[in-house]
């Protein structure tokens, strides 16, 4: 099964390249133009990855990770940005950003971080799985 | 108006070159006259009023005297002339006709007054008919006389100073006898005047001073110590006769300032004259003014010099406080340049980054095509040109990173460092000056360096400033860098930057570290340096150098394992 991952971009080439690219290493990707277009559909569709630009109109992607986290706290953020400052690295990751790269990156480099924030959510969901299926044997005191 | 003398004081549209000398000028001229022209006023004022003071203090006693002394000489004459009458009043005509009453009368006149020289009777006739005295003078007429004219009309007569037959200084006091019959006979007496100048003895004047008596056509009566004998005209001009005392100031015939006090007789016409040179009146004045020019000089010496030292260091620590003024407004400036730079650097990498982003993206999938397609022709040709685009893209991706890393130096931020590798990165950016100037840059740096806590883009700009220095000193080909680093003993580390170029001549390393001295004229701000000695002073560290022209020069920076919170708190170099 294809890793589903969404991509928040103002920039539209930008998007639709890495899109294409991602495709062609196998994963399923949409893309959104904006941080509002990415809420709205996280809210709908439950992604694997979703990677945020930080730079965007109305809603930054500080601001979108903030929202997105309250949505869907276990999907994985990878913050991608143009403007490579050390406090907006150190706010995403306090926010629950699972990395920060800087434009530009390589695709390789990106796919990678991207299977490993769907492994890693992926064992997040294992685990909280297998807490719950202990925690239902307890309750029944097998 | 008020605005105009601000303006003028301090000179607010002149050029600053010359705007403190005039400063101090104004305020110079300012003090003074604020300060001397009240003084002046004061003293002239003062001047005037003590002048009046001892003026009256100083003619008083003169005028008293005057009036005195003119009392005494009426005295003696109004006695003298008691005595005559007396006489005509006690003989009858026969017994002073006769030669031995009359010689009898002459004696004892002489024994019991002063002065009496001769007395003698005169017929209506005017011959004098009975004479006692020492010339022999009987049966000579008197009719042509003043004396004997006027003692007839006024019935007695005290006559002016004249030598008349003795040739000597006498007066004669005359009296009227008028007999049964109505004849009027005369008896007269002739008075030496030496009694004259006895009584001005004995007034005591001061040294210098002179006393005599004139009549009201200016002949002397007396002789005078300065002006003249008796009976020669006096050459002063003298007040008009009054029988009140006066006093003029005027100056004698030697130009002498001299004050003038007289008192006329009412019993006949004599003047009594003081004259007293002003030096010797007003000697008590004028030593009072010497004294009172002595303290306004040396007031004016006192004001003068506190003005001028005063304004002077005033005038300094405005010049002081200005400088600083313009130097931390340069340095503000620059500061901010600085920090605009940052921001335009870091908003230009952020904008060229997206792009970079697109460009990087097509060319990756520009290879991913290829590489996904069946062979053709001059595949591999395609797939190294869209390398060797993603390659110029990892080059530009590391400048904008690199110029953000800069921009980032606004504030002081204290973490762990490594010098070692924040020297790497400042060579990095340096590096295409380094290759195209062919120079040759030796890293000594210590494998066990201890990490810091300071701050990582102040180090980096102070690194940048003293490299970027030192390539500026050495010769293209033969320049010869070395960057050593080296745990210090006492403190954190130390950094010593060694170059191979022109040196620095002892007298510019004095002032190497001040703001805005610079030796590369248009082309330097003067604040590289300034700005290092700040930012590793503000991080508790040392900076000094060491330097022999023509052999190169060796920068060394010591930073501690930890600065000082409160340093850092207290300013920002760059701030």
């Amino acid at each position: 099964m294809k890793i589903k991952v969404l991509i928040a971009d103002d920039e539209k080439e930008f998007i639709e390249t890495l899109a294409q690219r991602l495709e062609i290493r196998d994963f399923a990707v949409t893309t959104v133009g904006s941080g509002s277009a990415a809420i709205e559909i996280v809210e709908k569709i439950n992604f694997d990855v979703i990677i945020l630009d930080v730079q965007m109109p109305e809603i930054n992607g500080i601001d979108a990770l903030k929202k997105i986290k309250k949505i869907t706290p276990l999907t994985p953020v990878i913050m991608l940005t143009g403007e490579a400052t050390v406090e907006n690295a150190i706010q995403g990751m306090k926010l629950g950003a699972f990395d920060f790269l800087i434009k530009p990156t390589q695709t390789t480099l990106l796919a990678e971080k991207i299977k490993q924030a769907h492994a890693h959510k992926h064992e997040h969901e294992e685990r909280i799985r297998q807490a719950e299926i202990e925690n239902i044997l307890r309750t029944r005191g097998w | 108006m008020f605005k105009k003398l601000i303006n003028f004081i301090f000179l607010l549209d002149e050029r600053p070159i010359n705007r403190y000398k005039s400063l101090n000028r104004n305020i110079v001229i300012i003090m003074l006259l604020i300060t001397i022209i009240p003084l002046t006023c004061m003293v002239i004022i003062n001047n005037f009023q003590f002048k009046t003071h001892l003026r009256d203090q100083i003619m008083d006693p003169l005028y008293s005297m005057a009036e005195k002394s003119r009392h005494t000489f009426e005295l003696f004459m109004d006695q003298q002339l008691s005595i005559i009458r007396f006489i005509s009043n006690t003989y009858s005509l026969a017994n002073l006709g006769n030669e031995l009453t009359i010689q009898k009368i002459l004696t004892s006149l002489k024994k019991e007054h002063y002065g009496f020289v001769d007395i003698g009777l005169i017929d209506p006739k005017g011959d004098l008919v009975s004479y006692a005295g020492p010339y022999s003078l009987l049966g000579k007429n008197y009719s042509q006389q003043t004396a004997f004219q006027e003692t007839r009309v006024k019935g007695q007569y005290i006559s002016n100073v004249f030598l008349g037959h003795r040739k000597y200084p006498h007066i004669v006091i005359a009296v009227e006898i008028v007999k049964n019959d109505g004849q009027s006979w005369v008896l007269r007496a002739t008075v030496d005047t030496s009694f004259f100048d006895k009584l001005i003895s004995g007034m005591g004047l001061e040294r210098n001073s002179d006393v005599f008596l004139v009549n009201s056509k200016g002949i002397f009566q007396t002789n005078s110590l300065y002006y003249g004998d008796t009976l020669e005209k006096c050459p002063l001009e003298l007040p008009g006769k009054s029988f009140k005392s006066q006093g003029i100031e005027t100056k004698d015939n030697k130009n002498q300032d001299i004050i003038i006090v007289s008192a006329g007789f009412a019993i006949a016409d004599y003047i009594l004259v003081i004259i007293q040179p002003q030096s010797v009146a007003l000697k008590s004045w004028h030593a009072l003014k010497t004294k009172m020019g002595i303290i306004f000089f040396i007031s004016l010496a006192i004001i003068l010099f506190t003005i001028i030292k005063m304004t002077g260091i005033l005038i300094k620590r405005i010049k002081t406080s200005d400088e600083h003024r313009e130097n931390v407004l340069t340095e503000l400036q620059h500061a901010q340049k600085l920090s605009s730079i940052g921001r335009l650097a870091a908003g230009i990498a952020h904008e060229i980054n997206n792009p970079l982003a697109i460009i990087n993206e097509k060319a990756g999938l520009m290879m991913d095509l290829i590489d996904l397609s069946k062979d053709f022709d001059q595949k591999s040709k395609f797939h190294e040109l869209t390398l060797s685009i993603t390659t110029s893209v990892d080059r530009c991706r590391k400048i904008t990173h690199r110029l953000l890393g800069f921009s980032k130096r606004i504030d002081f931020k204290i973490e762990p460092i490594q010098i070692n590798t924040i020297i790497h990165e400042v060579i990095e950016f340096l590096e295409k000056d380094i290759f195209y100037r062919r120079l040759e840059i030796n890293l000594n740096l210590s494998d066990t360096l201890k990490p810091i806590f300071s701050d990582h883009g102040q180090i980096q700009q102070v690194l940048l400033n003293l490299l970027t220095n030192a390539f500026a000193a050495v010769q293209d080909g033969l320049g010869r860098v070395e960057i050593k680093t080296t745990n210090h003993e006492n403190k954190g580390i130390s950094i010593k930057i060694t170059d191979n170029g022109c040196g620095i001549p002892k007298k510019i390393i004095e002032n190497i570290f001040d703001p805005f001295f610079t030796t590369k004229k248009e082309k330097g701000t003067g604040l590289g340096l300034s700005i290092s000695y700040g930012i590793i002073t503000k991080l508790g560290g040392e900076i000094f150098v060491d330097s022999k022209l023509g052999e190169g020069s060796i920068f060394t920076i010591i930073l501690p394992e930890k600065p000082n919170e409160m340093e850092i708190k207290n300013g920002n170099p760059e701030n």
